[in-house]
């Protein structure tokens, strides 16, 4: 069953099933670590149509283990996409009113050229081949699909964690390109704790034996254990303490007693073990490298010469930044520094912070206070957009 | 972060001090509300700092540039001059440190528009003079324990803070109980007994 999947997981990444976008020799993709990608493909999902004057494009940019699959049951998993609560027909972000584009990141493993792409130069999978991907050669790629598109100005451009970063780069680095911008729980550089998180995941992956130094494709092999302890530890950073005690306590396992043994007696250690194992069946270790390491290097504001406050200095763009109160992977103060830099650069930025205990993950789910916010947020900045209701 | 149970009678006043497409920002923005008249009736380019998150989420819903943040804390943030209205207002007596967000509200802004309760109005002195007990009111409903105003002042205090920090009062307007402006040509000892609210604009 597990081969079955991993067959299909290849498949999408070189020929995946949504739209791909494909630039040939003489448009290579820049990269931060100094070279040329090329050939390199971009595979994304549209809903809704762009309208004549081109002005109502919504560009959604997907988390670490996220894909394009936004608004669309998932061809890998059969799960609804990881964002129709919040985007559809009628809906917050309405695909009636919008254009909205979401890709798979470079080094992604839905489509869009990464570690699990074929190597055009060797016929095999890239693997490590593939030169350490950032989050601004993520944000060039999606600016070359939305050139494909004809699209001088995307109306917003929006994201959760990582997906925030590309937000925030996209403001950065084309500010006359984005009118609105939302980043939500982000941060404009990944924290010496996430940092830690990170490379325990990595160590994990490059742990188990059968990852062959990432070339275990050539041995029809996969480091399951290693991708999967690293899903179930990142796993723990995307809750709260009080959220895993409000669905788990201390509850057992389908048992009346513990069993003085190392199975799953509690619920919560099931529950990991269960995100872990799906997790593998969907995504590609080495590609879960690259996603982390993109994370990693990120930092707006050293790229800036240490001042945020000069990656966004003059920007017309409107912002608005959305915090949880549990999330202690991008806690509030990460989101407050980036208002303080707005602010000294004289933006316009709007700024909610949201109560729950749902942790990081809250992004996901259906938070009323959420959908409020980027209802208000985007429905003003249609109406100076001058897009009609 | 706005501290008063009345209606907000100085919002109008204050609104008429804009001119329109101007830059403003309102510290203490609350439920939106003066942002909301100034960009509906002004088309302010308008940005809003609000202390309670309640507020600040009805704000962004409502389709407004607000951030939660502290006036005595999150002013320094901005930059000099960024704004041609800095408004402040029924929130200088539950600052911290008024002197200092004044001085604050003066580099941020062009102009700056305070409007605040007037501890001198004659029915706090007489709770004072003939109750003996700290005012409790329609306009002030706190009791001394829980009050979120911490730092009140009369409108003789306030126009000699001004001059400590070098600022020109270029207009000032005190309302009675029933929000009517006092008579310009009355007296500051006048407008310091009969005013219950003051809004003051100021520049430096």
């Amino acid at each position: 069953m597990a081969a079955q999947r991993a067959g299909k997981t290849n498949n999408e990444a070189d020929q995946p099933s949504s739209p791909v976008l494909r630039f040939g020799p003489d448009k290579p993709l820049k990269l931060d670590a100094g070279t040329l990608l090329s050939p390199f493909q971009i595979a994304y999902q549209t809903y809704g149509t762009l309208n004549d004057a081109r002005s109502n494009a919504i560009l959604v940019c997907h988390a670490l283990t996220g894909d394009q699959h936004v608004a669309n049951t998932n061809p890998v998993t059969g799960k609804p996409g990881w964002w129709e609560v919040l985007i559809g027909p009628g809906k917050i972000i309405d695909t009636n009113r919008f254009f909205i584009i979401c890709s798979n990141v470079i080094g992604g493993c839905l489509g869009s050229t990464g570690p699990a792409s074929t190597n055009p130069a060797t016929g095999k999978p890239y693997g490590l081949d593939l030169p350490v991907i950032t989050i601004r050669d993520m944000v060039r790629a999606q600016q070359m699909l939305i050139d494909h598109f004809g699209i001088e100005k995307l109306f917003c451009v929006l994201g959760g964690s990582m997906g925030g970063m590309q937000v925030l780069e996209w403001a950065s680095s084309y500010p006359e390109r984005v009118f609105a911008a939302l980043p939500i729980a982000t941060g404009a550089r990944h924290s010496s704790q996430n940092i830690a998180f990170h490379e325990v995941g990595r160590q994990a992956v490059m742990a188990d034996p059968e990852w062959h130094g990432g070339k275990y494709f050539d041995y029809g092999k996969r480091p399951e254990k290693g991708l999967a302890v690293a899903r179930m530890a990142a796993h723990i950073t995307y809750l709260s303490e009080a959220a895993l005690h409000r669905k788990f306590g201390r509850n057992l396992q389908d048992r009346e007693a513990l069993t003085f043994g190392f199975d799953a007696d509690f619920q919560i250690e099931s529950y990991l073990r269960h995100q872990g194992m799906t997790f593998v069946d969907r995504f590609d270790a080495n590609s879960y490298l690259y996603m982390t390491r993109s994370m990693d290097y990120f930092d707006i504001a050293a790229d800036h010469g240490g001042r945020l406050a000069d990656a966004f200095a003059g920007t017309k763009t409107r912002f608005c930044l959305v915090s949880f109160t549990s999330d202690w992977l991008f806690p509030t103060e990460e989101s407050r520094s980036i208002v303080h830099a707005l602010n000294a650069a004289g933006a316009s930025v709007s700024f909610v912070e949201i109560e729950t205990d749902r942790g990081h993950d809250a992004f996901l789910l259906d938070e009323p206070e959420l959908f409020a916010a980027i209802n208000g947020f985007i429905g003003s900045a249609a109406r100076a957009r001058g897009l009609s209701a | 972060m706005s501290v008063n149970g009345s209606q907000r009678v100085d919002l109008e006043v204050v609104a008429n001090l804009i001119p329109p497409q101007s830059r403003v920002l309102d510290v203490g923005s609350g439920d939106g509300s003066l942002l909301e008249l100034l960009q509906d009736t002004k088309q302010v380019d308008g940005r809003g700092l609000e202390l309670s998150q309640r507020g600040v989420n009805e704000c962004v819903a409502r389709g407004l540039s607000v951030i939660q943040g502290d006036a005595d804390k999150d002013l320094e943030f901005y930059p000099d001059k960024g704004f041609d209205f800095v408004v402040l207002s029924q929130t200088l007596q539950a600052t911290r440190n008024p002197k200092l967000v004044l001085d604050e509200l003066l580099r941020i802004g062009n102009r700056a528009i305070v409007s605040f309760p007037n501890f001198g109005h004659w029915r706090v002195r007489l709770s004072l003079f003939v109750k003996g007990r700290m005012p409790v009111t329609k306009d002030l409903p706190y009791s001394w324990y829980d009050t979120p105003n911490i730092h009140f002042c009369t409108i003789r205090d306030f126009v000699n803070l001004c001059e400590e920090l070098g600022a020109t009062v270029e207009k000032a307007t005190a309302l009675d109980a029933n929000g009517q402006r006092i008579g310009l040509s009355m007296p500051w000892w006048f407008w310091n007994f009969f005013g219950q609210q003051a809004v003051f604009l100021l520049k430096r």
